[in-house]
């Protein structure tokens, strides 16, 4: 038994989806900023620490992890070219097909990164 | 399509107020059926208490909007082949609105927020003065006239993530009209109207999902409109003409 009515099919439409990927790589991205402030300060405070830390950012895994990273910024960045594209300049159609390119290019980028990487 | 006399669709309809549940109907398919077709069947030959509105019937007068499997739709010019998914339809009352009982919902505050969006034509002359002379081919009046032909059915507001998370934002329908008659030059109601876009409830909420946009019956593209407002407002805001 519903208890309301079902209304938010539109969430899968591929714009909504680009708008809430931007916001979830933001909310990420913001996450992440104090963790990276932390291993700056540890430039200041203990040269070992940060010597023993960045060897071990050397392992496989966080270097997948830094691909993601990458993955987030890219995505976060092309989506706010996105908004201010939208927002400031004359409308132009074929928003979903901007959309899919901008998500194309940002796996490419996290791509080329990972292969530098490897 | 070819159907047969037996064949039927699987209909589940919501019954009730902000509270409900969705109760199911078999409803005869029939070739160009479109789903307020559906709801008028179930009324008239399963249970005449169901509450659902409609006018016209032939999608100019915009009240027959109703969720259809998820997505707001004018009902009477929605086929059902089009929205079927698995033999079923689900048909619900708009989102984003009072559910008065079953499939009828309050478009009260729908209409309020037009009139905060001052979204009433403002005259620049009397009615002693001559008509102006407003060429069709001007880019203001192309302007004015791509945002116009909006029959006020609430698909745009119902599809709005941005209506359901912050209740003051007046949504698409009332910004599209304020960037029409933005656009109109025989209009003198500019400042307020700019000062009203950009005001809490105004344009600047807006994340351009353009789900109004993908689900206006009418064509129309609401988000761009929103899109100028907020170029508009930002010009009027540098200038010092609003605050």
């Amino acid at each position: 038994m519903s208890t309301q009515p079902h209304n938010t099919a539109y969430r899968s439409d591929r714009l909504w989806l680009a708008a809430m990927v931007h916001r979830v790589s933001g909310v990420l991205l913001a996450a992440f900023l104090p963790l990276h402030f932390l291993v700056l300060g540890l430039a200041i405070e203990s040269e070992g620490q940060l010597d023993s830390f960045l060897q071990w950012t050397k392992s496989p895994l966080v270097k997948l992890a830094e691909t993601g990273l990458v993955l987030l910024l890219a995505i976060h960045l092309l989506g706010g070219l996105r908004v201010l594209v939208i927002e400031n300049m004359p409308w132009r159609n074929g928003q979903k097909r901007m959309a899919t390119l901008a998500a194309a290019a940002a796996v490419g980028i996290a791509g080329v990164f990972l292969i530098a990487l490897l | 399509m070819s159907t047969t006399a037996e064949a039927t669709i699987d209909v589940r309809v919501w019954r009730g107020g902000e509270k409900g549940e969705y109760q199911s109907f078999a409803v005869p398919r029939r070739d160009s059926q479109t789903v307020l077709d559906v709801v008028t069947w179930i009324q008239r030959h399963a249970d005449p208490t169901l509450a659902y509105r409609f006018a016209c019937r032939v999608g100019v007068c915009g009240s027959c909007a109703m969720t259809v499997n998820g997505r707001p739709r004018w009902t009477c010019r929605t086929h059902v082949s089009k929205v079927i998914e698995d033999g079923r339809v689900e048909i619900g009352p708009l989102a984003n609105l009072p559910v008065i009982r079953d499939l009828a919902a309050d478009l009260t505050p729908f209409f309020e927020k037009w009139q905060k969006a001052e979204g009433t034509f403002v005259p620049s002359r009397t009615r002693h003065e001559p008509l102006e002379t407003i060429s069709p081919e001007s880019p203001e009046r192309q302007a004015a006239n791509a945002a116009i032909e909006c029959i006020n059915c609430g698909v745009c507001y119902a599809a709005c993530d941005t209506v359901r998370w912050s209740p003051e934002y007046f949504g698409p329908a009332a910004l599209n009209r304020s960037w029409s008659l933005v656009n109109d030059v025989r209009d003198a109601g500019n400042l307020k109207r700019l000062a009203a876009a950009a005001s809490n409830g105004g344009c600047h909420n807006c994340h351009s999902h353009q789900s109004c946009e993908q689900l206006c019956p009418q064509g129309l593209n609401p988000t761009a409109s929103i899109a100028g407002l907020k170029r508009r407002t930002m010009q009027a805001y540098i200038r010092g003409e609003i605050s």
